[in-house]
């Protein structure tokens, strides 16, 4: 097996109890409260949605709580990076699923997004 | 530009409304369904699969219109179609002329007759946003050119009416920097929401970067009542008012007056830029609802200006 994906898998056996982390590749737990949006039903990773029931439990799935609502309420918490849950985060670039968030954040590879992303007024 | 840009890009009130969802009888039916209100009306949301029911194609019914000669808005959901068939829709909307964009993320598939469907959200709403002023600066998401770019009058949608409530205000600002200039809220029968929300929206500036424009439902029967109080997402509907259309000898003249209340408190919350009026079947209840609230025509609004002041 490559060093690469012993890596993603070592890292998914770390994430995965504690955030239910779902191996997208371009991890942004910092910027939502250490909250996995990938565990939303809809996937945002700006979220939440305008489905929220009036008792905080999601739309899609009543059993559970919204994950953004937790990761708002989280992020507050934070003493680092409290600002960043209203920063656009980048559509998820599907090619990274399964590889090793750890390694593309030290490549820098999770912060490439395709050239029209982010595109400001001229 | 659009009649709806002009009109936002002035700083004047809007009223847009909802066209009834299209199944069959083509152009014809298009038509009988805007008789009723077009002469109130700026623009005409095309929904897009709403409640995830299928329904004709926003860009089709949006091409329609425009050969009808009103002015749509374009809604397009994140539920159903994934970045490529979202860019494919705008520039085939902006071929034909079709200007104002309404992005929104889209309840989801459990929410319809179809709930086996498989759920897209290969973007998000605010990335929608985003995307979509790409196309309108000349370029797909990869950054192959589009020339000319074509043009878009970028709006939004959010629900003062579902929490967290006191970030709701925050995800509009998202919206309106990653380029929303308008923003139709959701129906919100709970009155001291939209007044928090429009509050929030004053104090953070938001109400001046972009037009807020609160949703007002004119409802018929308690049936109609209880489906949105139990069966659409996102909407809150206090039991006393659920209540208050059960026991009223004459729903349909309750559920009205009820509309009336609603628009007349939006009416009066300082930033409010126009209303949005959703009524489901074909019928002059947006008219006469305008009408009881003091709105003029459109074009009396036009040749005369109107600004918001309750006349009630
Ligand atoms: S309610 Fe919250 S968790 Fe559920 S789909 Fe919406 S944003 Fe995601």
């Amino acid at each position: 097996m490559k060093a690469a994906a012993v890596l993603a898998r070592a890292e998914h056996a770390v994430k995965a109890p504690i955030w239910g982390c779902k191996a997208c590749g371009q991890c942004v737990l910092h910027s939502t409260g250490l909250t996995c949006p990938m565990t939303c039903p809809k996937t945002l990773r700006n979220g939440p949605c305008g489905g929220v029931r009036p008792d905080g439990h999601c739309e899609v799935k009543p059993e559970l709580r919204c994950v953004w609502l937790k990761a708002f309420e989280r992020s507050e918490r934070l003493p680092l990076w409290r600002g960043h849950i209203d920063d656009l985060r980048p559509p998820v670039d599907n090619t990274l699923t399964g590889t090793s968030a750890w390694l593309n954040l030290a490549t820098g590879r999770d912060r490439q997004t395709p050239a029209g992303w982010g595109d400001v007024e001229p | 530009m659009s009649n709806l840009e002009r009109k936002l890009s002035a700083g004047q009130f809007v009223v847009t409304a909802e066209l009834p969802v299209i199944d069959g009888g083509g152009h014809s039916e298009i038509i009988r369904q805007l008789a009723p209100m077009k002469a109130f009306v700026d623009a005409f949301n095309a929904t897009d699969n709403p409640s995830a029911h299928a329904h004709a194609s926003p860009l089709a019914v949006s091409i329609a219109m425009l050969q009808a000669g009103v002015e749509p808005v374009m809604q397009l959901a994140c539920r159903d179609r994934n970045r490529l068939a979202l860019e494919a829709d705008l520039v085939g909307a902006g071929m034909h002329g079709v200007e104002n964009i309404c992005c929104l993320t889209g309840d989801d598939v459990t929410a319809g007759d179809e709930p086996e469907s498989r759920r897209v959200f290969d973007l998000d709403g605010p990335q929608l946003i985003s995307v979509t002023r790409t196309l309108s600066h000349g370029h797909y998401l990869s950054g192959r050119p589009i020339k000319p770019a074509p043009r878009f009058l970028i709006g939004a949608v959010e629900n003062p009416g579902a929490p967290p409530y006191e970030s709701r205000v925050r995800r509009a600002t998202k919206k309106a920097l990653a380029g929303a200039r308008f923003l139709q809220l959701q129906i919100c029968y709970r009155p001291e929401l939209l007044e928090r929300f429009m509050r929030e929206a004053r104090a953070s500036g938001l109400s001046e970067r972009l037009a807020i424009i609160p949703s007002i439902c004119i409802l018929r029967t308690v049936g109609g009542m209880r489906f949105v109080a139990t069966r659409v997402p996102g909407i809150d509907v206090p039991p006393a008012t659920v209540a208050r259309i059960e026991q009223a000898a004459d729903a349909q003249t309750e559920c009205f007056e009820l509309a009336c209340e609603l628009a007349s408190h939006a009416l009066e919350q300082p930033g409010v830029g126009g209303l949005h009026f959703i009524s489901f079947r074909k019928d002059a209840g947006i008219a006469k609802l305008c009408t009881r609230l003091g709105i003029p025509p459109r074009v009396e609004r036009e040749l005369n200006g109107y600004s918001a002041s309750v006349a009630f």
